[in-house]
């Protein structure tokens, strides 16, 4: 079995308080996985302690933290794509996989063997181990000559996701990417909202599924790979 | 294989089609019905933790198990086609209900003319002035004749709408360019958006035509003839590839289901994937399938009736050896002919004011079909057909709306500076949509694979497929309509034209893939006659848009109940009292 692998991130950083753990039972910073020095460990499904902190860099040049708000980091995006590449989805269960593997038009999408945690590996390796210690210009130079690749389309599109997908798929930390935008969440009901405030800011304050469902969820993430 | 106690019909697929269908006979008849899904069973009591636009919007959670099968695609026949190995343009349904379960609901009436095309367009341009390539066909039934059935199956859903055309009179506020009705809709339309507000009154003062897009989304509690009652709409966003938690969306699941399982003569099994029509003679004797254990059974029936999705009635007709392949070569053969798809797209507009958009139902809207059919066009360019454009409400999600902007205002599209802009722009952008006919064409059909496999080693479906100048015309058609309209709403249009690329297999187009078993007056241009029996066995029907010559600029799903009455009422009147060839 796997070595358990844990992310380290400062409390401070993270715009929520409340985490989810494997078992997916609710997880508190209070709680003995804060260090002393104020710090949080996040067991990690997938990636190792050191790919995670590559990942993590990453997706802040994507989706940075700066004056114009929150990013990556407050989300915890990471852990989001952490979660994403340990559950079905990493493991490529709901692709078409047989070959032949035959390149073709752009217009038939990606094409490739390789399934997402595959992807991961190769691209962290590409970025080399050190990633999340360069400059940051050096960071963004190394992104953006690797745009183009599979990899890079993936990691842009998780970053987003990581950070407006509904926190109990590990992102959104505290809800922050929803404050960000003043998305409400899911809501049962608009009867009374959809046609009025017409050129008017509307912005209920936002709840997650679980929070206005008062039960646990189901993400996808948990099935079996 | 083991072989099970023979029933009298047996219909493939637990969808909209094959469970309409259903209903119609046990509750006409004493006749035993079996119906036979793939997918697991589903209901209202699914839905309440759905609302995550991750799972079921992005990954499409409800959609088939494309590892399991899938469809190959090439542009051309000179081409070697590669299967889609991710949902892009489509979305195919399972489980009981189908793609009804996770539609947006949107509901229209085919044109008249749609009906009768090739007539149409031959006395309009003369038979010299159309393409060489084009396939379109009369479909052998009219649309006076389906008239009744339109009703039947609006009620059934109670459609909520606004009438343009009662029986000839024309009236403002509804679709006056609509085929006439017999009657108004069921129930009122949905309430507005901003966004589709803004639509109304710009398009309005532009001259055109507005009207509420027919919604199976309920504007109000409704309580159906069959005496099924649904809750209205409660505007929450989460219709298109989910399934209505509260039921106000029309969903097999909601409106046929509560019927069906009254009857002690239907039967639903799941998690049971029918591989095969068996047949000898010229009769189908059964269908032959697999369970979830991977056991294989064989199912007699005295009547076949193939009710599954357009890609798999064609697959199970080509699997099981019935009819003759369709020939692009010599334009010989019927079976695979005719493939369509709807031809969507949308063209963003830019606000510089907040919509409120996260709140909204898969079909409220405002749309016009000024330029619906052939109205307002002559033809003398090339474009003999067009169609609709619309402002769906359909509410915006966190994810999918980010990064929405205007193109060419940040150098790259991550970073601080796309992050930025995408915030300033975020909830301002809406989408104008086109709906325009797909026509039919001899280069675009439906056969097996060469290559590719699915979970079982069948030959998977192949689509030969592209988009032709027409299409292309018909998308800059839609591009200066919202050039037009998108200024009187208060917006900038995007300064990207639509793509005239080839088909793409990413991006979603909508799940209207039609065609392959079409219908027709003849058995040398047509699978299925105008009853949609099966020409060559007629035991066997095959319902569902398979059966459309060429799509209209509406999508189907009306137009498939629709005609899924009208053959239940030939299978019920005529041919279960007298089985034999209708025609």
């Amino acid at each position: 079995m796997k070595r358990r692998e844990f992310l380290t991130i400062p409390v401070g950083a993270l715009g929520g308080t409340l985490l989810y753990t494997l078992a997916r039972e609710p997880f508190r910073l209070e709680a003995q996985n804060v260090t002393q020095d104020g710090n949080v460990k996040i067991p990690l499904r997938f990636f190792t302690t050191a790919e995670a902190r590559v990942v993590a860099a990453a997706c802040d040049r994507i989706f940075p933290s700066d004056a114009s708000g929150p990013g990556a980091k407050e989300a915890a995006v990471v852990i989001y794509i952490d979660r994403q590449l340990a559950g079905p989805y990493g493991a490529d269960k709901y692709r078409y996989t047989k070959g032949p593997f035959v390149e073709s038009y752009p217009e038939h999408g990606y094409q490739g063997k390789e399934n997402p945690r595959e992807t991961y590996h190769q691209g962290i390796a590409s970025l080399g181990n050190n990633f999340a210690e360069l400059p940051v210009d050096e960071q963004i130079r190394k992104l953006q000559s690797i745009e183009k690749t599979h990899f890079f389309q993936l990691l842009r599109a998780h970053t987003i996701e990581g950070m407006f997908s509904d926190p109990m798929h590990g992102g959104n930390a505290g809800l922050i990417g929803w404050q960000l935008i003043g998305y409400p969440g899911p809501r049962m009901s608009y009867k009374d909202d959809v046609d009025q405030h017409f050129g008017k800011e509307w912005r209920p304050k936002p709840a997650s599924l679980e929070q206005i469902m008062r039960r646990p969820g189901k993400p996808w993430e948990d099935e079996k790979a | 294989m083991t072989n099970l106690k023979p029933v009298d019909v047996a219909i493939i697929g637990g969808g909209w089609t094959g469970l309409a269908m259903a209903k119609e006979i046990v509750s006409r008849t004493s006749v035993s019905v079996l119906a036979l899904e793939r997918g697991a069973p589903r209901g209202l009591a699914d839905y309440a933790m759905d609302m995550d636009e991750l799972d079921y919007n992005i990954r499409l959670r409800m959609m088939q198990n494309i590892a399991e099968e899938t469809v190959t695609h090439r542009h051309s026949a000179r081409a070697s086609a590669v299967p889609v190995r991710q949902y892009g343009s489509f979305h195919p349904g399972t489980g009981v209900g189908g793609a009804g379960e996770h539609w947006t609901g949107m509901c229209f009436r085919f044109l008249p003319d749609v009906f009768t095309l090739r007539t149409h367009l031959t006395e309009k341009h003369g038979a010299a002035r159309l393409p060489a390539d084009l396939a379109v066909q009369d479909w052998g039934v009219t649309y006076d004749q389906l008239e009744p059935h339109y009703w039947y199956a609006e009620q059934m859903m109670g459609v909520s709408g606004k009438a343009g055309n009662l029986r000839g009179k024309l009236i403002d506020g509804g679709n006056i360019f609509e085929s006439p009705r017999s009657h108004e809709y069921p129930t009122p339309p949905l309430k507005h958006s901003y966004a589709s507000h803004l639509f109304e009154e710009a398009t309005r003062q532009l001259g055109y035509h507005p009207y509420p897009t027919p919604a199976a989304n309920l504007s109000q509690d409704f309580t159906n003839p069959d005496g099924v009652s649904r809750v209205g709409c409660a505007y929450c966003g989460y219709c298109s590839r989910f399934g209505c938690m509260i039921g106000a969306k029309s969903q097999p699941s909601n409106t046929l289901m509560p019927v069906l399982r009254k009857h002690k003569s239907f039967q639903l099994r799941t998690g049971n994937w029918v591989r095969r029509i068996v047949h000898e003679n010229g009769r189908a004797t059964g269908v032959q399938f697999t369970d979830a254990n991977g056991e294989e059974f064989f199912q007699p029936a005295e009547t076949v009736i193939l009710a599954s999705f357009t890609l798999n009635n064609n697959r199970l007709l080509h699997l099981s050896k019935i009819g003759t392949p369709y020939d692009p070569a010599v334009g010989k053969g019927t079976l695979g002919r005719n493939l369509t798809h709807q031809v969507e797209g949308g063209i963003r507009i830019f606000f510089d004011k907040p919509l409120n958009a996260f709140m909204g139902a898969g079909s409220l809207g405002r749309r016009i079909s000024d330029f619906d059919g052939d109205n307002g066009l002559t033809g003398s360019d090339g474009l003999l057909r067009y169609g609709m454009l619309s402002l769906n409400a359909q509410g915006d999600f966190p994810i999918g709306a980010f990064g929405a902007i205007p193109p060419g205002t940040t150098k790259s599209n991550w970073g601080a500076d796309w992050k930025a802009a995408s915030l300033q722009w975020h909830d301002r952008v809406a989408q104008l949509n086109m709906y325009g006919e797909h026509m039919s064409y001899r280069q675009n059909y439906i056969d097996l694979d060469p290559t590719y496999t699915d979970k079982f080693g069948d030959p998977l479906l192949r689509f030969t497929l592209d988009w032709t100048d027409h299409e292309h015309k018909q998308r800059n058609f839609a591009y200066d309509l919202a050039a037009k309209i998108a200024p009187a709403m208060g917006a900038k249009i995007d300064s990207t034209r639509p793509s005239l690329a080839k088909y793409n297999v990413i991006n979603y187009q909508s799940t209207h893939i039609q065609g392959g078993a079409v219908m027709g007056a003849t058995p040398e241009t047509s699978v299925v006659n105008p009853y949609l029996q099966h020409w060559d066995v007629p035991n066997l029907w095959v319902i569902g848009a398979s059966s459309f010559p060429q799509t209209a600029s509406g999508n189907p799903t009306l137009t498939v109940l629709a005609t899924t009455y009208w053959a239940a009422n030939a299978l019920i009147g005529k041919y279960l009292k007298n089985p034999g060839r209708l025609v």
